[in-house]
């Protein structure tokens, strides 16, 4: 602050080996599950199982972006189940409104067919 | 900032926690809103996903060999039937792997984001710079991939699809041939279909759009100093944080759009 340099002096601490391995390792983690998500896509049927074995593999992921690379895991938890406890809603939405979608289906409400 | 009232503030037990200068969440401001802004995004594609299952449970689906499948509008499409196009290789069926490739191109790109973040918390500015260009590189791919992938969306395949509409002026039901979709017309399936596909690929495309507008800012910012002067690389943390988050986006849009 003596000499009005623009540029202050700041001590650049050398890389965290331990946290980058990490890192990558979160990484491949998550282009395993994409690749078995491929591999899944086209040698299983469709059906409920391949539906939910998706979603499951998608919630893995989910969990290891937000929790290593978003770092919400390592945060104070009342801050971490704040953002994660209001999912609670989507979830039962997303039950509630698939459910729906099926019994219009039923009546044939589009009037597909018909 | 360190002033002591502040210190005593952290020690003593005598004055209270809402006289200020803690974080009862353990996080800045900032960071906090960034949490609070990205569980409000959330609920807004969470609502469209949703939106898109209800509609898509309403119609029927494509019932018998998939070796057999053709583009109606009585049924909705298989995804894998409907993105199986590359670019240079025209008429070469690749079920999902251009999306998959975007996917593996944005994971990457998260990647980079969480080093520079890495990088910002040891101050260093040179490594801040490398990895927000890379993820800023990421970012931009992601987005010509998609331009490619609506322009053949819109286009259409080789063959057209017949629909049956009727003809308000003559009375009767005539076949037309559909090529390609947009917001009115849709070969590949029901309606809803195409509109869905542009709606919800088109909001998390806007998403990485402004994303990589941010993380351009906070590379300038890095390049002229002014995290070096403000003494902290929070910005990248924070600009990092609705990174990642269009990165998850884009996880459950490439399940429950492209793979289920």
């Amino acid at each position: 602050m003596a000499h009005h340099s623009h540029e202050p002096e700041v001590t650049v601490l050398p890389p965290d080996k331990e946290k980058i391995k990490k890192l990558w390792t979160v990484a491949g983690i998550l282009g395993v599950i994409t690749a078995v998500e491929f591999l899944i896509a086209f040698t299983m049927g469709h059906g409920v199982l391949k539906t939910s074995i998706f979603v499951l593999m998608t919630i893995v992921k989910a969990a290891y972006i937000v929790g290593e690379f978003m770092h919400l895991r390592h945060e104070v938890k009342v801050l971490m189940w704040s953002i994660v406890l209001p999912m609670v809603f989507i979830v039962w939405m997303l039950v509630a409104f698939v459910y729906e979608g099926m019994k219009f289906s039923e009546i044939n409400f589009l009037n597909f067919g018909g | 900032m360190s002033s002591p009232s502040a210190s005593s503030a952290a020690h003593g037990h005598q004055v209270s926690v809402w006289d200020g200068g803690s974080s009862p969440l353990g996080v800045s401001y900032g960071k906090l809103m960034m949490w609070i802004f990205l569980l409000s995004d959330a609920f807004t594609f969470s609502g469209l996903l949703i939106t898109y299952g209800m509609v898509r449970s309403m119609h029927p689906a494509f019932v018998g060999d998939p070796e057999t499948f053709a583009f109606s509008t009585q049924y909705w499409p298989i995804p894998e039937k409907v993105y199986e196009a590359i670019p240079f290789f025209h008429g070469v069926e690749a079920p999902l792997v251009f999306v998959g490739l975007m996917t593996f191109i944005l994971i990457m790109s998260s990647v980079t984001m969480v080093l520079a973040v890495e990088a910002g918390h040891r101050m260093d500015k040179i490594a801040v710079q490398k990895w927000m260009l890379w993820t800023i590189l990421g970012g931009i791919t992601f987005l010509t991939c998609q331009a490619w992938e609506w322009t053949h969306f819109i286009v259409g395949t080789d063959t057209p699809t017949i629909k049956q509409v009727f003809n308000s002026t003559t009375g009767v039901w005539e076949s037309i041939k559909v090529t390609g979709a947009n917001l009115h017309v849709n070969q590949y399936g029901p309606q809803d279909f195409a509109d869905f596909f542009f709606f919800i690929t088109g909001f998390h495309g806007f998403h990485v759009f402004s994303g990589v507008c941010l993380n351009f800012l906070i590379y300038f910012n890095a390049v002229t100093g002014v995290y070096n002067r403000r003494g902290s690389y929070e910005m990248v943390e924070k600009v990092g944080l609705y990174w990642h988050f269009v990165d998850l986006v884009w996880v459950f849009v490439f399940t429950f759009f492209y793979l289920v």
